[in-house]
C-alpha cells in the first residue's frame, strides 16, 4: 500500500485528507490542549511595534529646534522632524496640482507668506476651465491612440463635469498626478538597482512579495501615526502602496532584454552609464511603461481608499454616502471613479503601446502641434469663461467651473430603481440571503472554527510536502505558524472560510466561463476585454451594487469577492486555453475526441498550470476584497484592521493582522506556483 | 581573392594561449593543478561545464578565421573570450601585442570603441532608434558631433545597399535588411577587428546565400582581420581563409579548407568532411602533378582555381593542361591531367 501511495500524488492527498479528518474529529475541544489551539506567544508583537513606533515619533534622536513664536530651543525627535517636512513638501506638491485645477491661493502664500495674499487680492492661481481640461484630455488621447481614444478621454471628463464631481474627481486626479510620478521614480531607481545587484534584488523580493499582498487598510494605520490625516497621509500610503508593481515590471522588462542586445551595446563602447540610459531602459520601455499603467491604476484604487485617512475626493465621498446609504449618490460617485480609471487605464497603456515616431525632418511647429492646440484652446475657453460670467450673474459660472452637486444628477432615479427592487425582489433576495447565511455560510463557518490547530498544520504542510519536498513544507509551515502563535487564530480561520468559499465559487464559475468562451474566438476577445474592465476599477467600487442588492451582510461582502475574484480566473482559463497548439487539436480530432473529450483530455490538463495560477490571483484577489469587506461590516481580520484605524495604539495591530493576510496569502502562492512551476516544466511549457 | 594570401600580412592581430573558460565554481582550482587539456569527465567530476578548453591560435592581420562547431561546442563563448564579453577562466590573449585581459574597463570601452566591431546572430538593433540611429550608435557613443557620426552613418547605409530606409525602424525591416543594419553598425568606427556571431543563421537560404557573397564583396575591399562563428560547414569552406573546428570547447584541427576535406586529423572532422564536394574546396594545385615541359599543354589554368570552377572547361580541352602562377607572371608551375578532374568530380 506505501508503495502505491509514493507513486500517486492523488493517493497522497487522499491520504493526506484521511488523517486530516481523523484528527479533526479526534482532538478534543480543549483550550488547554497544544493540539487544539497553539499559545498566543507572539501576542506581543503589535505592542513591540506600538513602542518601536511611539520611541521614534517621541523619545528618540532629540535634536533642540528653534521655535520663533515662542523664541525659545525645543527639543523634537529628529524622526518626528523629518516626517513632518516630508508631510509638507508632499502638501505643497498635491495643493499646487490640485490649484491648477481647481484654483487657489494657498500655493502662492506658502511660497511668499500669508501676508502676500491678503494685499494682494490677484495673486492666486486660477483654475482651468473645465472646458480647456476636457480638450486637453481629448488632445492627450489623441497623440497618444488617434481620434478614438480622444473621444472616450473626453466624454469622460464631459462626464464628470457635467454631473457635477468636478471637485472631488479633480483633487483624486491631483493625488493621482503626484503620487505616480513618484512611485515611478522610486520604482523605476529600485527596479534598476535590483536589476544591477543579486543582492539588492533577492533583498527585495520578499519585501515586494508581502507589500503586494498587504491589505491596503493595513498600511493605513501607521501612516497615521508617523504622518497624521490628511491628503498628505493619503499620498503617503499610496505611494508606498503603489510602488511594488513598478519595482517588479522594471526588473522584469530589464531582464528580459536579449544579451545579446547587451553586448552590441557592450561592443559599441558604451560605459555604465551610457549602457543602462541609452540601451537597458529605452529598449525595455513597453515593460517600464506598463509598470507606469499599473501605478496610475493602483494609485487611483489607493486615493480612494485612503478617502479613510483624510484624502480628499471621489473616495471621501462615497465613504460619506455609502454610510449614510445613500445608495443613488454612491453608484453616480461610483459611475465617476470607473470613469476614470477606464480613461487613465486607456491613456496608459496607449502610451505604453505606442511605438515611437521619427521626427527628424520635421519642423517647430509639427512637432508641437498639439501643444500649440491646447494653448490655444485653453486661450479661447478663457475667454469663454470670462464671458460666462456676465451670463451667470447670480452665483455658478457653469462653464468655468461646475460646482459640486450643481449638475446633472440621476441619483433620484438611482435611489427610485433601488426602492423598486427592494420593494419587488426582497423576498427573493432575502430568502436566497438567509438561506446561504444559515444553510452554507454558518455551518461552514463553524465547521472551521472547530478545526484543531494541528489538523490545520497537517493539511497546510502535508500540502506542501507533496508539492514541493521539504522546502515547501517549511516555507508554507513557519507562515502559518506566525499566524498561530498571535490571538488572532480564530479571527483568521473566519478570514480563511470565506476565502475558501469565494475562491471556490469563482474559481468554477471562472474556468466554467472561461472555457465556454474560448471555444470562439469573438467570445474569447470580449471575454478578455471584460476582464480588462472588470479590473481595471478600485476594488472599492464592487461593494456598491452589492449593497444595493443584498444589504449589509456577509453575504454582499461574499458576493462581492466572487465577482471580483471570477475575474482572474476566467481570464487565465481563457488564455490558458487558448494557448493549447492547434496542432494538437487536429491531432486530437484526426482521433475521434468529441468536444468534450478534447476539453477533458487535451486542452485542461495543458492548460492547468496557467489557470492554477489564475487561481493564485483568485486567491489574493479574494481575500483583498474580503479585508475591504469589513467597511461594511465582517468579523474576520479585516474587521479588526479596520476598528484599528480608530484607536489610539492601532498601528501595530493594524500593521500586524496585513502581514496575517499577506502570509496566507503567501502560503497559497508558494503551493500553487511550486505546482505549476513542476507541471509546466513536465509538460515542456515554456 | 579570398585566397589571395599575399594581403595576409605575418604580425598575428589576435593571439590566443592556452585559454580556458570553465563555468562552476570549482573551476580555478581545477585549472591550477592541470596543463595541457584536460578531459571532459575530469570537468564533469568537478561539477563544471566546459566552454572553451586549451585554445591557442593566432589570427594574422587581414585574415579570416571562421570557427565551426555544433550548438554547444564553445565557439560562441571563444568568440566571447576574445571580445571579453566574457572573461576567460585561465590563458593570455593579446591584441596587437597587448594583453587584454590586464586591461581595465576603461582601455577595453576605448578598445572597443576604435578597434572592434561586432555582428549577432540575432541582429541586437536598438528597436527604439532608427537604421540611420542605429548604425550611428557606436560614433556618438565614442562622442563624435552628431552630424559628423550622421554624415559617417549614411556612408555605412549607403555601404550595405540600404539606401532609402535609413529612416525606418528595425520592425518595419526584414531579416536580411536587419543583418545589414548589424553589419554597417559594426563597421562604422572602422574597426581592424571584426567579429561575427553567427551572423547570417537566423536568415532563410536565398538570403543567407546573397548575404554571403555581400560579405565576400565587402571584406574584399576592406580587409578585416576578421573571426567569423557559424555552425554551418558549407558556410565555414565558402568564406574562411582558415578554419578552426571546434568540440567540447577543444579546437578539434586548425587548418585551411582544403587541408581540412583532404587531410581531417580527428574522427570527428572527418564526419563533417566526408560529405563535402571536394570540387567545391580543393585548388587545381592540390592535383597537379610536377611541372614537365613535355607532357605541358597549350591551354593554362591557374593553380588557385576552385576546381568546381573550371571543371568544365577542362574536361573539354581533353589534353593536359598548364598549370600557372598568376602571382608570379603566370609562370608554369605544374600540369594537369584531365582525367584527375573526373576523379575527383566521379571518384570515391
Amino acid at each position: 500500500m506505501f508503495e502505491d501511495i509514493k507513486k500517486s500524488r492523488q493517493k497522497q492527498f487522499l491520504f493526506l485528507f484521511f488523517i486530516f479528518l481523523i484528527l479533526y474529529f479526534f482532538v478534543p475541544k480543549n483550550e488547554a490542549s497544544y493540539f487544539w489551539r497553539l499559545p498566543p506567544l507572539l501576542k506581543d508583537i503589535p505592542l513591540i511595534f506600538n513602542t518601536l513606533l511611539d520611541n521614534l515619533m517621541f523619545n528618540w534622536f532629540t535634536v533642540p529646534v528653534w521655535d520663533p513664536d515662542w523664541q525659545m530651543y525645543e527639543d523634537k525627535t529628529l524622526f518626528r522632524i523629518i516626517t513632518r517636512s516630508i508631510s509638507n513638501s508632499v502638501l505643497f506638491f498635491i495643493i499646487f496640482i490640485r490649484e491648477i485645477f481647481l484654483g487657489g491661493y494657498q500655493t502662492v502664500s506658502s511660497i511668499l507668506g500669508d501676508g502676500i495674499t491678503k494685499t494682494f487680492s490677484w495673486l492666486y492661481i486660477p483654475a482651468l476651465p473645465w472646458t480647456a481640461v476636457v480638450i486637453g484630455a481629448a488632445i492627450i488621447g489623441y497623440k497618444l491612440e488617434g481620434i478614438r481614444l480622444a473621444i472616450i478621454a473626453g466624454i469622460g471628463f464631459l462626464y464628470v463635469s457635467v454631473f457635477g464631481q468636478w471637485e472631488p474627481s479633480m483633487q483624486t486626479l491631483s493625488l493621482v498626478l503626484f503620487t505616480a510620478p513618484v512611485c515611478f521614480i522610486l520604482g523605476l531607481s529600485l527596479g534598476i538597482w535590483g536589476y544591477l545587484s543579486k543582492r539588492v534584488e533577492a533583498t527585495l523580493q520578499p519585501i515586494l512579495n508581502v507589500a503586494q499582498t498587504m491589505p491596503h487598510f493595513s498600511y493605513l494605520v501607521p501612516i497615521v501615526v508617523l504622518f497624521g490625516v490628511g491628503d498628505h497621509a493619503g499620498s503617503i500610503a499610496t505611494i508606498i502602496f503603489a510602488t511594488p508593481p513598478m519595482v517588479r515590471l522594471t526588473i522584469l522588462g530589464l531582464k528580459k532584454i536579449s544579451p545579446e542586445v547587451i553586448e552590441s551595446g557592450l561592443m559599441s563602447g558604451c560605459n555604465k552609464f551610457q549602457l543602462l540610459f541609452r540601451v537597458l531602459i529605452p529598449t525595455a520601455r513597453r515593460d517600464i511603461l506598463i509598470g507606469v499603467n499599473q501605478v496610475i491604476m493602483q494609485c487611483l484604487a489607493m486615493t480612494t481608499i485612503a478617502a479613510f485617512i483624510g484624502a480628499k475626493g471621489l473616495g471621501f465621498n462615497l465613504k460619506v454616502a455609502l454610510n449614510s446609504l445613500k445608495i443613488g449618490k454612491a453608484a453616480e460617485i461610483g459611475i465617476c471613479v470607473v470613469i476614470i480609471a477606464v480613461v487613465l487605464d486607456k491613456l496608459s497603456l496607449a502610451w505604453a503601446n505606442k511605438q515611437k515616431d521619427y521626427f527628424a525632418n520635421l519642423g517647430f511647429y509639427q512637432r508641437n502641434r498639439l501643444s500649440i492646440f491646447f494653448i490655444f484652446f485653453t486661450i479661447i475657453c478663457s475667454i469663454v469663461a470670462f464671458f460666462a460670467s456676465y451670463y451667470f450673474p447670480e452665483g455658478f459660472n457653469y462653464l468655468y467651473l461646475i460646482p459640486f452637486n450643481k449638475g446633472l444628477t440621476v441619483s433620484p432615479i438611482l435611489d427610485a430603481f433601488v426602492d423598486w427592487i427592494w420593494n419587488t425582489f426582497f423576498y427573493y433576495l432575502n430568502t436566497f440571503n438567509i438561506f446561504l447565511l444559515t444553510n452554507v455560510l454558518g455551518p461552514m463557518k463553524q465547521a472551521y472554527l472547530n478545526m484543531p490547530v494541528i489538523s490545520t498544520f497537517l493539511l497546510f504542510m502535508g500540502a506542501g510536502y507533496i508539492i514541493g519536498g521539504i522546502r515547501s513544507c517549511l516555507i508554507v509551515g513557519s507562515l502559518i505558524l506566525f499566524i498561530a502563535l498571535s490571538e488572532y487564530w480564530d479571527r483568521a480561520l473566519i478570514t480563511l472560510y470565506m476565502a475558501t468559499f469565494a475562491v471556490s465559487v469563482s474559481a468554477i464559475s471562472g474556468i466554467i466561463v472561461g472555457s465556454l468562451c474560448s471555444q470562439n474566438n469573438f467570445a474569447s476577445k470580449s471575454i478578455l476585454s471584460l476582464c480588462d474592465f472588470f479590473q481595471t476599477f478600485p476594488s472599492f467600487i464592487y461593494l456598491i451594487p452589492v449593497i444595493l442588492l443584498f444589504g449589509i451582510t456577509d453575504t454582499s461582502v461574499m458576493i462581492a469577492a466572487i465577482v471580483y475574484a471570477s475575474v482572474p480566473a476566467t481570464r487565465y482559463t481563457v488564455e490558458g486555453l487558448r494557448s493549447v497548439p492547434p496542432s494538437l487539436h487536429d491531432a486530437g480530432s484526426m482521433s475521434g475526441v468529441s468536444k468534450m473529450q478534447r476539453w477533458r483530455l487535451i486542452d485542461l490538463p495543458l492548460a492547468l498550470p496557467h489557470i492554477m495560477l489564475g487561481i493564485n490571483q483568485t486567491v489574493i484577489f479574494a481575500l483583498m476584497m474580503i479585508v475591504l469587506g469589513a467597511l461594511i461590516g465582517t468579523e474576520d481580520l479585516g474587521q479588526l484592521i479596520m476598528g484599528s484605524l480608530s484607536r489610539p495604539n492601532g498601528a501595530g495591530i493594524g500593521f500586524t493582522l496585513g502581514i496575517f493576510i499577506s502570509f496566507i496569502c503567501l502560503a497559497v502562492d508558494n503551493l500553487i506556483r511550486t505546482w505549476s512551476n513542476e507541471r509546466k516544466k513536465l509538460l515542456g511549457i515554456e | 581573392m579570398l585566397n589571395d594570401s599575399s594581403t595576409i600580412g605575418k604580425e598575428p592581430v589576435i593571439k590566443c594561449e592556452s585559454v580556458y573558460k570553465i563555468f562552476g565554481n570549482n573551476a580555478a582550482k581545477l585549472l591550477a593543478n592541470a596543463s595541457g587539456p584536460i578531459s571532459a569527465e575530469e570537468f564533469q567530476k568537478a561539477g563544471c561545464i566546459i566552454g572553451v578548453n586549451n585554445a591557442s591560435f593566432e589570427i594574422n592581420k587581414g585574415e579570416m578565421l571562421v570557427v565551426m562547431g555544433l550548438s554547444g561546442s564553445g565557439k560562441s563563448t571563444l568568440l566571447r573570450c576574445i571580445s571579453r564579453l566574457t572573461d576567460p577562466t585561465s590563458g593570455n590573449i593579446f591584441i596587437d601585442g597587448k594583453n587584454l585581459l590586464e586591461m581595465n574597463s576603461k582601455q577595453l570601452i576605448e578598445l572597443r570603441r576604435n578597434k572592434m566591431g561586432m555582428v549577432f546572430q540575432s541582429f541586437a538593433l536598438l528597436p527604439h532608434k532608427t537604421v540611420l540611429e542605429n548604425i550611428a550608435f557606436p560614433l556618438i557613443i565614442k562622442g563624435l558631433p552628431t552630424d559628423e557620426s550622421i554624415t559617417k552613418a549614411m556612408e555605412m547605409v549607403e555601404l550595405v545597399g540600404l539606401k532609402g530606409r535609413e529612416n525606418y525602424f528595425p520592425r518595419e525591416l526584414s531579416g536580411g535588411q536587419q543583418q545589414r543594419v548589424g553589419i554597417a553598425r559594426s563597421l562604422a568606427v572602422e574597426p581592424d577587428i571584426w567579429f561575427l556571431d553567427e551572423p547570417f543563421s537566423a536568415l532563410d537560404p536565398l538570403i543567407r546565400k546573397e548575404m554571403q557573397d555581400e560579405f565576400l564583396r565587402l571584406q574584399d575591399s576592406l580587409h578585416k582581420t576578421i573571426m567569423f562563428v557559424t555552425h554551418d560547414f558549407d558556410e565555414a569552406l565558402r568564406l574562411a581563409d582558415r578554419i578552426a573546428i571546434m568540440k567540447d570547447g577543444i579546437i578539434e584541427q586548425l587548418d585551411t579548407p582544403d587541408n581540412i576535406v583532404l587531410n581531417p586529423a580527428t574522427e570527428y572532422v572527418k564526419k563533417f568532411t566526408e560529405d563535402v564536394p571536394r570540387e567545391k574546396v580543393l585548388k587545381i594545385e592540390s592535383i597537379m602533378d610536377k611541372y614537365n615541359q613535355s607532357l605541358a599543354g597549350n591551354n593554362t589554368v591557374s593553380k588557385d582555381a576552385i576546381i568546381e570552377t573550371v571543371a568544365e572547361s577542362i574536361l573539354e580541352s581533353k589534353e593536359n593542361l598548364t598549370v600557372i602562377d598568376s602571382k608570379k607572371n603566370n609562370e608554369p608551375v605544374g600540369i594537369l591531367q584531365p582525367s584527375k578532374v573526373i576523379k575527383v568530380l566521379f571518384g570515391k
